[in-house]
């Protein structure tokens, strides 16, 4: 080996060995919003177009790139070569034309068959509308008369059709931001949410598991902390978990939790401008999301925390250190209040 | 009319101050350089700005900047790169390039071109001046979609100072792109048919003709969102019959073919150096004009696949568009290798970006694919295979293609050769770099990474990839350092470059490095594509006997 480029040949394999190591380790992770490894019919479909059109893909790349490469060794300077000289040729050019065309034209016809089936509406689905709002989910379980909010509950092998929309009234005067929703492992893929237009998605569970998704369209300062979560879990756990969710809540609390309704309720506390505590699909206000059966609920506030005592005391001191441009702004309240707020909270069974 | 000497400049060199000069310059060649100078400046800002966003990015948790500074930095990373480095760098080459290449004087209106780059400065500093103020730089991404880029939620002055700097812009570019139109039609030396026009000549009149008709949508777009948030305008809001989805249509009608904008000059760019360096004439030069004109053409009939997700499209017709549009690319795909099939390459600098290029490119173009598909868009769509995908088309297309022009045109335009030591090392580190930071990024989206996001926890599985993201990007810094060196130090101490250091076929290589004021003392008959090669081998067979 040449002693003045055995540092270079180091060097490089050096950073070889770096990247290799890295790439190894980013197999390994587990990944919960993976693409590429669909959980239900749906989002199968478009993993099934994206494996066709990858070994396609794949081929005319590597078909390519080979006579790039062929092309630069074969042909490269040297000594006594001479370069032909040739203008074209007609033929060579349309036949190279018409291939990629065919290749594509044969693409299209999966193509178009997964996106006529995917616009197509299941039958006997459950039907659920999400409103986007910044930066939370509403989730109206419109046929079974109740709404709840950040965590989405779906029964196991069932489809599942959402109608997605987003207010064009935010109940301070404006038009809601553009969101879309997207669980990678269970829907078609995601879909816009739009303020004034009415989206539609469809999702398919095959198991029962915790799917993790997140809102895919930039919507302000906490865009990374809207997530979503969806449960699928068993038709008979659904229909008992469905059946809680649309009781109404409890009412009779004692101890902190009676002075953290009392607060809740009144004029100083303010949390009853923007919060329902009612499931009831007409519950206003809806400013904010709806907190009836919140204690059932593991994660708060765009699915982005975990619901326990410390994190939900630290969200009441300052909502927006939590997560930035929250329309909740920091009341500054006491530690008593908090202490009673939370203890009311845990209440919401 | 066409002239090869503009009589009333002959011989007469006036001689005044380097800074004097250039402000009052309506010189082609010097707005040229101005333009190559300032477009490189927002470029290294620009670049700068993904630098701080993938240090931010290389490890889960928030540990350089808040949200707010995270989202100005990518909304003006964007902005600059599409709106201050790539076009204007197309306009660079091509103020320098098309009157030599045509074996004109000058352009058509020599002053309207000084506006047109002053207006363009003007631009990009109003656009960044964001920065200066209280509330910062726009937010919003380049998109700038609605609601979330109305005066509720971003308040901001930088706000409108962005839309400002982007109709200033939007101006500049129109009236630059109607004196190029005028310049390759009417000022064309006699001989030079638009047959035996440089393909880059060819791909200037299709951007000039994009431009013209796409920057004015723009404007349109941005004026009513102006109105929007200062003058209680409702064209986007839905609660009294405005549309948020109106905006995406306004904006990636120019969006799209801006797309092609920032290619296409760069397309022009290879397809002049790969056969220089293969010696060869290009292969099916018809087939490359027809195609620069379809890919033009269709590039208007594409916008709405930017727009799968929002269901108000008709997904199979703007898929199957989407897809053709690969068709014209692939024609000039195979005619680049075909050009360098059975020649005699040189790797030489301008060679091997042009083949970074080409590798580069094709990889964005075939992640294209992908993406014109309703189905796999719903699932990637503003994941980061889009980063990815976009990165591979414009950086590794358009980035390479420009450092490819660079490294060809800089004997030329500064009388100096760069050095080809520097010049490879700046090669190979780019593409190394290159390909670390944004090859993950396809992995990422797959996986699930969203884009736009600050910040991602430890649980998604993303840490790895982006660390990795994140050491390419410094690579690519040190490629760039690499170059900016290389640029001074060549101009100063570089290698006298002569007339033609390339043995090229184009009559900028017919004059001397630099060129005179009036460009040509005088022209070669041109009665093919390639005129000086033409002499040079007229010449030696004359020597020979």
């Amino acid at each position: 080996m040449n002693p003045s480029t055995s540092p270079k040949r180091r060097a490089v394999l050096g950073v070889l060995v770096v990247v290799l190591a890295i790439a190894a380790s980013a197999c390994s992770e587990v990944k919960p919003q993976d693409a590429l490894d669909p959980a239900g019919p749906y989002a199968r479909q478009s993993d099934d177009l994206w494996n066709l059109t990858f070994v396609l893909a794949t081929v005319v790349f590597v078909i390519v790139e080979a006579a790039l490469v062929f092309a630069m060794v074969k042909f490269r300077h040297k000594p006594g070569r001479t370069a032909a000289q040739f203008h074209g040729n007609t033929k060579l050019e349309i036949l190279l034309t018409a291939i990629p065309a065919l290749i594509l034209a044969g693409l299209a016809i999966p193509t178009v068959r997964t996106i006529f089936d995917l616009a197509r509406k299941p039958s006997d689905a459950l039907q659920i509308t999400v409103v986007g709002h910044q930066f939370w989910w509403e989730y109206q379980y419109t046929d079974l008369g109740f709404k709840t909010a950040n965590e989405l509950y779906i029964p196991v092998d069932k489809d599942v059709e959402l109608t997605l929309t987003g207010a064009t009234d935010n109940g301070l005067g404006d038009p809601e931001v553009i969101h879309n929703f997207w669980i990678p492992r269970i829907s078609a893929g995601g879909q816009d949410i739009l303020p004034g237009h009415a989206n539609f998605l469809k999702l398919h569970a095959d198991e029962e598991d915790t799917y993790l998704g997140q809102c895919k369209e930039y919507c302000g300062l906490s865009h990374a902390n809207m997530k979503i979560v969806a449960y699928a879990v068993a038709e008979d756990d659904f229909n008992q978990w469905a059946e809680e969710q649309a009781a109404p809540p409890e009412d009779n609390f004692t101890g902190d939790a009676a002075e953290g309704q009392k607060l809740f309720t009144s004029q100083e506390g303010e949390c009853a401008n923007c919060h329902a505590v009612d499931p009831g699909l007409e519950a206003q206000p809806n400013v904010g999301p709806n907190l009836a059966h919140f204690a059932s609920r593991e994660t708060f506030a765009g699915a982005a925390f975990e619901n326990n005592t410390e994190e939900l005391s630290n969200w009441l001191r300052d909502p927006p250190a939590m997560k930035p441009g929250s329309r909740m702004p920091d009341y500054g309240l006491s530690e008593d209040q908090i202490q009673d707020l939370v203890a009311y909270l845990q209440s919401l069974k | 009319m066409a002239t090869v000497d503009s009589p009333a400049d002959f011989g007469i060199e006036r001689r005044r101050s380097g800074l004097v000069d250039y402000i009052t310059t309506t010189d082609h060649k010097k707005i040229g350089i101005l333009y190559l100078y300032t477009a490189v400046a927002f470029f290294l800002v620009a670049g700068a700005l993904a630098l701080v966003m993938r240090a931010e990015l290389a490890a889960p948790g928030l540990q350089v900047v808040d949200n707010q500074t995270y989202n100005e930095l990518f909304t003006m990373h964007g902005t600059a790169m599409m709106f201050f480095f790539v076009v204007p760098l197309a306009l660079a080459f091509a103020n320098y390039f098309v009157p030599l290449h045509i074996g004109a004087p000058d352009v058509a209106f020599p002053r309207l071109n000084a506006l047109t780059y002053w207006m363009f400065v003007l631009a990009g500093l109003t656009a960044f001046s964001g920065f200066a103020t209280s509330g910062g730089a726009a937010p919003f991404g380049w998109t700038g979609y609605v609601p979330l880029s109305e005066s509720t939620y971003s308040p901001s002055v930088g706000a409108d100072l962005w839309i400002m700097g982007l109709l200033l812009s939007g101006v500049s570019g129109t009236l630059g792109a109607v004196n190029f139109m005028a310049t390759i039609f009417g000022m064309r030396a006699p001989g030079m048919t638009m047959f035996r026009l440089p393909i880059f000549v060819w791909n200037i009149i299709v951007t000039s003709a994009l431009i013209m008709f796409t920057f004015p949508v723009l404007t349109a777009a941005l004026s009513m969102l102006f109105i929007d948030r200062n003058m209680g305008g409702h064209f986007f809001d839905p609660k009294v019959g405005g549309d948020p989805i109106l905006w995406q249509h306004l904006f990636w009608f120019f969006g799209h073919p801006e797309v092609y904008i920032a290619i296409l000059p760069f397309f022009g760019v290879v397809t002049e150096i790969i056969p220089v360096f293969s010696r060869k004439p290009l292969f099916g030069y018809r087939g490359f004009v027809f195609a620069t004109l379809l890919i033009g053409a269709y590039s208007f009939s594409v916008w709405a696949h930017h727009m799968f997700t929002t269901g108000a499209v008709d997904g199979p017709f703007f898929s199957a568009t989407s897809m053709l549009i690969a068709v014209p690319t692939g024609i000039k795909f195979f005619n680049w290798i075909a050009t360098m099939w059975r020649g005699k390459i040189r790797l030489r600098t301008p060679m091997l970006f042009c083949m970074g290029f080409l590798f580069m490119f094709l990889m964005g173009g075939i992640t294209g694919v992908f993406l014109a598909s309703p189905p796999i868009d719903f699932a990637v769509h503003d994941t980061y295979y889009v980063v990815g995908h976009m990165h591979y088309v414009l950086f590794g297309g358009s980035v390479f293609a420009i450092f490819a022009g660079i490294y060809y045109w800089a004997p030329k335009m500064f009388g100096r050769m760069m050095n080809e030591r520097l010049g490879k090392v700046h090669f190979w580190l780019m593409l190394l770099g290159f390909n670390v930071t944004f090859f993950p990024m396809f992995q990422l989206g797959l996986n699930g990474m969203v884009r736009r996001i600050a910040d991602y926890p430890a649980e998604t599985g993303f840490a790895p990839m982006n660390l990795l993201a994140s050491i390419g990007s410094a690579i690519i810094g040190l490629s760039v350092l690499v170059f900016v060196y290389n640029f001074f130090m060549s101009k100063r101490r570089g290698m006298p470059a002569g007339n033609d250091p390339w043995e090229g076929y184009t009559l900028e290589w017919a004059t001397t490095s630099p060129p005179p004021h009036h460009n040509f003392t005088r022209l070669p008959p041109i009665r093919s594509q390639q005129p000086v090669f033409d002499e040079t081998q007229q010449a030696q067979r004359e020597s020979r006997g």
